[in-house]
């Protein structure tokens, strides 16, 4: 197994998936000639060409438009949007369009588009380029949110949601597309739906996605090593479907559980997530369920503002510190 | 323009060039953060049309590469600058950034980072003037990518169809990011684009700040006139990358030196010192007093100036104290 960059994951997958298939195309902003703005699709332009690799313009309702439309015909669009604070300008044709066409035809069309775009909030990039959208994209009927933290989940989802034969938003994190992890050296699909434990435990349950499951680990280390709590993390990499039978698996055992989030608290995956608990496993806790999640504001541009919207490990120490009265 | 406005004009822009390059200075210097997108190259552009306007009285509107217009209109550079310092003192008390500079009370309604976002919140702006019967009139300073959005079309449709008075400037740098225009584009020639719309337009050599402001001229009297609205597409550069991010790797080195060549502020000094209105010593004094004022004063200013306090995260999230909102005005039936 090697270690590679998240971005060379998600290379990896466009690469092979495009080999695999003459009908799958790549197309966003800046992704062709210029390689893309993490790199994704590095090097695809020149082996792949300007038919499969697609510059676009900076038009992005309607080139995710046309990417819905050409996979009515069988084509297996990867739209990258630049990020994620520009997909709301997609919503349309993806929430209209795509979520809605499969239904609304009894089955006779499909849309298997996929959506990359990254996410979340990087460093001082102000309150239009600081989105976590997770929240809008996971409520829409029809339509998969899957959401990677480490580089083997984000090959094995792009190319699972590449073969899949619904649309799928594949939510990334601007800052971690230069983390290393293992992944496969042989092909791997990660099935679309469903959680991972990343790390067990007996005493409670941190659920984490995407990057929060790298401050929920961090806390449950210090927890171990310092309060003698032993955290579970469950990995909430799919968020529509959230994975039911896992999150009640997994408070049946500990009893107690946090949710952590970087998006603000109103209808997100924290509430989401606390009423299924409520509706799978309610009998079962020993504690009121606690959201940890960002402040209520529009990103600040200040940096000491912006570190104190978004929680960090600290934040969920704290949050179980509190619930054991430690 | 005679000799007098065209040396104001010679020294503002400098003064904008030298106010970018110390941006890019303090950036590098980790003062500044996030994304930064400098306007060297591009000065004859902003000042030419705002000098033809009435910038502090019309209301103007842009993207992120927006400090100097914000400054043209009458900011503070100092605000400016602390803003980008990311300091309480700052235009958007330190809440909004490089991207997001605003200064009301001057009638420069705000830089936006969602590229074709400004279109029809100028044409919104313009609708309101002509509703409050005012004589302002609304100006839209946009890149040429930008003209790919949707928003681009749905609002020159409206603008024309309800005779808006709103002045759309193109800012034609030839790029949106790395990709160049006539790969994105299938018409090149932005000013051709709004004939769908019946708009009338021009296309001027956006270097040359005597044309920039002749064309403008005429631009804003159409508007001001009651006739709707106007596009004026500017031929520029802009020197450095997109943003701090962008290294300029696709742009061709001969492309660059042959753009370096027709520099707005250096075509004008020249032109000044062939007159007699200028001589190169003057320039020199000039140039080193702007040095002088921007670091002994505005960033002196942002240095010192204190940060936000995070006790007020929450502050300007919503209105304060909203009757509307608490219950305090109730009416209905007893
Ligand atoms: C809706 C949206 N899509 C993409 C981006 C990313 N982006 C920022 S600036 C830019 C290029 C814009 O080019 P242009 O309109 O020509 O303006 P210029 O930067 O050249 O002045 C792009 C693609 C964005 N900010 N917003
Ligand atoms: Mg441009």
């Amino acid at each position: 197994m090697a270690q590679i960059m998240f971005w060379e994951a998600v290379r990896r997958a466009h690469d092979e998936e495009m080999a695999n298939d003459p009908m799958v195309i790549c197309m966003g902003e800046d992704i062709g000639v210029a390689g893309g703005t993490y790199k994704a699709t590095n090097g695809l332009y020149a082996k792949y060409g300007a038919e499969r690799v697609i510059d676009t313009p900076i038009s992005e309702n309607g080139f995710t438009g046309l990417a819905v439309g050409a996979s009515f015909l069988g084509v297996r669009p990867i739209v990258e949007i630049m990020s994620v604070n520009f997909a709301w300008l997609a919503l349309d044709q993806l929430f209209n369009s795509a979520a809605k066409v499969r239904y609304m035809s009894g089955g006779q069309l499909t849309a298997p588009v996929v959506v990359r775009s990254p996410g979340g909030t990087a460093h001082m990039l102000g309150a239009q380029h600081s989105a976590r959208m997770e929240k809008v994209f996971m409520g829409i009927a029809g339509l998969r949110v899957v959401t990677p933290s480490n580089p083997r989940q984000a090959y094995g989802l792009l190319k699972s949601a590449v073969r899949c034969n619904d649309p799928v938003f594949i939510n990334e994190h601007e800052l971690m597309y230069n983390m290393k992890g293992e992944v496969p050296d042989n092909e791997y699909f990660m099935p679309l739906e469903g959680s991972e434990v990343a790390r067990e435990g007996r005493d409670v349950t941190l659920f984490g996605y995407n990057i929060s499951v790298h401050w929920c680990m961090a806390a449950a280390d210090i927890l171990s090593k310092q309060f003698g709590i032993e955290a579970e993390v469950i990995d909430l990499y799919s968020l529509a479907p959230l994975d039911r039978a896992g999150i009640r698996k997994s408070v049946s055992k500990t009893h107690r559980a946090i949710i952590v989030e970087e998006a603000e608290a109103p209808v997100g995956v924290g509430s989401e997530v606390m009423a299924i608990i409520n509706e799978e496993c309610f009998f079962e806790l020993d504690a009121a369920p606690v959201r940890v999640s960002a402040e209520n504001v529009p990103i600040p541009y200040n940096h000491t503002l912006e570190k104190a919207v978004i929680p960090d490990a600290n934040d969920v120490v704290a949050a179980v510190r509190k619930m054991f009265g430690k | 323009m005679n000799a007098a406005d065209k040396k104001r004009l010679l020294r503002e822009m400098l003064f904008a060039r030298r106010f970018e390059e110390r941006c890019y200075e303090a950036y590098v210097e980790r003062k500044i953060g996030g994304f930064l997108h400098l306007y060297p190259g591009e000065e004859a552009c902003a000042f030419g049309v705002l000098e033809a306007a009435r910038p502090g009285h019309d209301y103007v509107i842009t993207g992120y590469r927006d400090h100097v217009h914000a400054i043209k209109c009458g900011a503070d550079p100092k605000e400016v600058m602390a803003e980008l310092f990311a300091k309480e003192t700052g235009s958007s008390k330190g809440r909004g950034g490089s991207m997001h500079i605003f200064d009301v009370k001057h009638h420069f309604m705000g830089g936006y980072a969602l590229v074709g976002g400004p279109f029809p919140l100028a044409a919104g702006m313009a609708k309101a003037i002509q509703l409050k019967g005012g004589d302002e009139i609304a100006i839209c300073f946009l890149g040429d990518a930008a003209n790919n959005q949707g928003t681009f079309h749905e609002s020159l449709n409206m603008a024309a169809l309800w005779k808006l008075p709103v002045l759309y400037v193109c800012e034609n740098n030839l790029y949106g990011i790395g990709t160049r225009i006539d790969r994105s584009t299938a018409v090149v020639e932005q000013y051709k684009r709004v004939a769908a719309y019946n708009i009338p337009s021009a296309q001027e050599d956006g270097q040359d700040i005597e044309k920039v402001f002749k064309a403008a001229q005429k631009a804003v009297k159409h508007v001001r006139s009651g006739k709707g609205p106007y596009f004026l597409e500017l031929m520029t550069y802009r020197y450095r990358g997109h943003s701090m991010s962008d290294s300029n790797a696709y742009r061709g080195k001969d492309e660059e030196r042959m753009w370096s060549k027709r520099d707005p502020i250096i075509m004008l000094r020249d032109r000044l010192i062939e007159s007699g209105d200028l001589t190169k010593a003057a320039y020199k004094t000039m140039d080193t007093e702007i040095l002088d004022q921007i670091e002994n004063d505005i960033i002196a200013f942002a240095e010192s100036s204190p940060e936000p306090r995070v006790e007020e995260l929450h502050k300007y999230v919503f209105a304060e104290n909203d009757p509307w909102v608490k219950g305090a005005a109730r009416g209905g039936d007893k």
